[in-house]
């Protein structure tokens, strides 16, 4: 383990520096680069991407599937807590999605836990068809909810659905390396069949003294330790006391705006709030409603409703284009979050980090642009 | 099969007249249609298709390189040029083409996304979204807009006036099929054009700037790196690449001008394509397109721009695609009444040939290669020109 804290974030360059050997290769390999010849022998064998082998599945519970991934050598490791954002494809598209791993730091196989969303594309694709040997495309870990370093003297976890799966990266990191001071788990689920991790983390508390399990589950009253949705009630009498450990929580929004209620007066700053909202079911608003963000020119405008690209125009933003009737692709850009319509074909989609043509797209509420 | 419309000497309607506006509507929704039916399919299957061909590229490049390195045995040297030239020909045409209209953007997969594609030719891939995906596609056939109307240096249409310099038609046409990379990095560069105002300088100095870088990491690794692998048979491998460049250059010289020379294509004014609505503009297309007619193989090997009246249609639907919509689109074009351009290749570059040779005289001599017989009435009309 390090002793000082790496900052990961998304603009580190997946892309490895290239050395004067290298560069020389470059060169005999032409316009599709080394990777373009090395990925047809095997996909993990790039050099300037990061990607990741399935080495196992477990169906841990009815809604939930456990992948055990093995990045390729561009993988720079994460801090427990932080999400990398995974592309998979279905049915010939690539669509990203942010997981948080859940194996401790340090480890060479990454560990990642998805839980289906009713509707969700990819939840549910990974649900039903992940298979070992599938190869998944990561980007670097990100997030600055993570586990600092010194480690604090107490720590608390809260975590609801797949929310469970930054904190037990926390957890497996600091029982592994022999953390001995009071860590509790206050963990919500709907019931025991349903509550993702269950088996590990009785054994976890079986083995450890220092680690209280605590759980709730909020539609088999009786069942766990504590009953019902959060509340300050739950909190552990005794160590690690709240007000003084180091919190992380995790979780669908109801549950951290409750414990965001609890933790005021000066105690915010213990705590760490990652919130885990379905990707697959942003809502779309209407055109003409929210604001578009040009991410890459730092300007926001409220949405007009008419196509991106003459919003761009408007905002003063000089954008490329050509044709503006949706034929020659010249005002394509990234649109990295929101939900827009296509305006000759009518379609919608609400895709983070997509390709969209800007001449013939308006945006569905808040939307942002990587332009 | 091809279908020849009224000479254009005859001071018939424009073609784009032949439809009532309703009908021209109509076409546009039908064609709006099978736009939507391909889109509702596109998938696994389109996914699949592109990365088999990138598979078999690269499989083609290293095995005709490693061949090449060995070049000095004569079996070695043929089969490793047939399979460089191969692997040119699909990575400009069906995947380089394709992939740069944006046909697999849908995919999000960074190496299959129509802006960040490069290709293995001397054209930098930023210019070629310009002039093709943009200024050709938009401008399709019309003259003084569209560049690829004899790409700046062949006279190709009767509207395109006539000076002394297009006698060499038919040599400048030889001249750009030997050397058609270079014509086409060439091409946003506008070199035949005056230099223009200061910013127009510099734009065009950025773009040469590019063309040059270009080309310098093109011919170092056709005719340096690679070579210089073989020692003292350096040669071979220079000569294979050589080779294979020149083959993908006639070859796509060849497909592409039956794009929209053929006999039957039409041109088109700015006057008349001005505030076009978009079955106007599907109907120009149709009318300045020509279609290659033959198997699965030839399509692949074209870019299937042997489908050309379905890609400048639909030019960012997947292209292996176009010979299913084909189908449909011809049928609607029956039904409406407009001409659909197909023939086999002899017929189609043969008609492209002839009207280079007859488009180096002054006046449309319909159906009459330069012979003996007409020579007289040829110098006669140089003459003429000639005379202040």
């Amino acid at each position: 383990m390090t002793a000082f804290d790496v900052t990961l974030s998304s603009d580190m360059p997946t892309r490895l520096a290239r050395s004067a050997p290298l560069r020389l290769l470059d060169a005999f390999a032409g316009p599709h680069g080394v990777d373009g010849y090395l990925e047809q022998i095997d996909p993990l064998l790039v050099t300037g991407e990061c990607r990741a082998e399935v080495l196992a599945v477990e169906r841990g519970t009815e809604e939930s599937v456990t992948l055990t991934l093995r990045p390729n050598r561009a993988w720079r490791g994460f801090r427990a807590g932080q999400f990398v954002q995974v592309a998979v494809e279905v049915d010939g598209a690539r669509h990203r999605r942010c997981y948080s791993p859940a194996s401790a730091e340090g480890r060479q196989e990454l560990e990642i836990t998805v839980k289906r969303h009713p509707g969700g594309l990819v939840s549910n694709f990974l649900a039903d068809r992940a298979e070992p040997g599938m190869v998944l495309d990561l980007s670097p870990a990100e997030g600055d909810f993570r586990l600092l370093r010194p480690l604090p003297d107490s720590v608390l976890l809260i975590g609801g659905g797949s929310g469970i799966t930054p904190l037990m990266a926390i957890l497996r990191t600091l029982l592994a390396q022999g953390y001995e001071r009071p860590v509790a788990l206050l963990h919500y689920a709907p019931d025991p069949a349903r509550a993702i991790y269950r088996a590990e983390l009785e054994r976890l508390a079986a083995r450890h003294p220092g680690f209280r399990l605590l759980r709730s589950y909020t539609r088999a009253p009786g069942a766990g330790e504590l009953d019902g949705h959060f509340s300050p009630l739950h909190l552990p009498r005794s160590e690690p006391r709240f007000a003084e450990a180091e919190t992380f929580a995790c979780g669908p929004p109801a549950l951290l705006d409750a414990v965001r209620g609890t933790w005021a007066n000066g105690l915010e700053q213990r705590l760490h709030v990652e919130s885990f909202v379905p990707p697959d079911l942003p809502p779309a608003g209407e055109p003409g409603e929210g604001a578009i963000r040009f991410a890459a020119s730092g300007i926001e405008a409220a949405n007009s409703g008419a196509s991106l690209l003459e919003q761009a125009e408007d905002a003063g933003i000089a954008a490329e284009f050509g044709c503006r009737m949706g034929i020659c692709h010249t005002c394509t850009r990234r649109k990295l979050a929101g939900a827009h319509r296509n305006l000759i074909t009518g379609e919608t989609s609400a895709e983070p980090d997509e390709e969209i043509q800007l001449c013939v797209s308006a945006a569905l509420g808040d939307l942002t642009l990587d332009l | 099969m091809t279908t020849t419309l009224a000479p254009p000497d005859t001071p018939a309607a424009s073609p784009l007249d032949a439809l009532t506006p309703e009908q021209i509507e109509s076409f546009g929704e039908e064609m709006d249609a099978i736009r939507q039916r391909l889109l509702a399919e596109r998938g696994e299957d389109d996914a699949t298709y592109i990365r088999g061909l990138i598979r078999a590229q690269r499989g083609l490049e290293i095995g005709g390189r490693a061949l090449l390195w060995a070049g000095v045995f004569p079996p070695a040297w043929l089969a490793g040029t047939a399979a460089l030239s191969l692997s040119k020909i699909l990575d400009n045409m069906e995947i380089g083409h394709n992939v740069m209209h944006g046909q697999y953007d849908w995919m999000n997969d960074p190496k299959l996304s129509g802006e960040r594609f490069e290709w293995d030719t001397a054209c930098p891939a930023d210019q070629w979204r310009h002039s093709h995906n943009y200024m050709h596609h938009t401008h399709t056939n019309i003259v003084g807009k569209d560049r690829d109307i004899g790409y700046g240096v062949l006279r190709m249409s009767e509207e395109q006036e006539w000076t002394p310099y297009y006698l060499g038609n038919p040599l400048w046409a030889a001249l750009l099929a030997t050397f058609f990379q270079y014509g086409v990095a060439l091409h946003d560069l506008e070199v035949e054009q005056p230099l223009g105002e200061a910013d127009e300088r510099a734009r065009k100095l950025r773009l040469a700037k590019g063309i040059w870088e270009k080309v310098r990491r093109q011919t170092l690794r056709d005719y340096v790196l690679y070579p210089a692998l073989s020692g003292p048979f350096f040669a071979f491998p220079l000569t294979g690449a050589a080779t294979a460049n020149l083959a993908r250059n006639l070859w796509a010289f060849t497909i592409i001008f039956c794009g929209h020379f053929p006999e039957g294509t039409h041109e088109f004014s700015e006057e008349e394509t001005e505030d076009e609505t978009r079955g106007q503009w599907y109907h120009r297309q149709v009318l300045g397109s020509a279609n290659l007619s033959g198997g699965p193989l030839f399509h692949i090997l074209s870019g299937n721009l042997s489908f050309q009246i379905e890609h400048h249609l639909f030019p960012d639907l997947p292209a292996h695609r176009y010979a299913q919509i084909s189908v449909d689109v011809q049928e609607a074009c029956e039904r409406y009444g407009i001409p659909y351009n197909v023939g086999p290749l002899h017929r189609q570059f043969g008609s492209v040939v002839a009207k280079i040779f007859r488009l180096a005289l002054p006046r449309p001599a319909r159906r009459a290669l330069p012979g003996p017989a007409r020579l007289g009435g040829f110098a006669k009309q140089v003459a003429a020109r000639l005379r202040p």
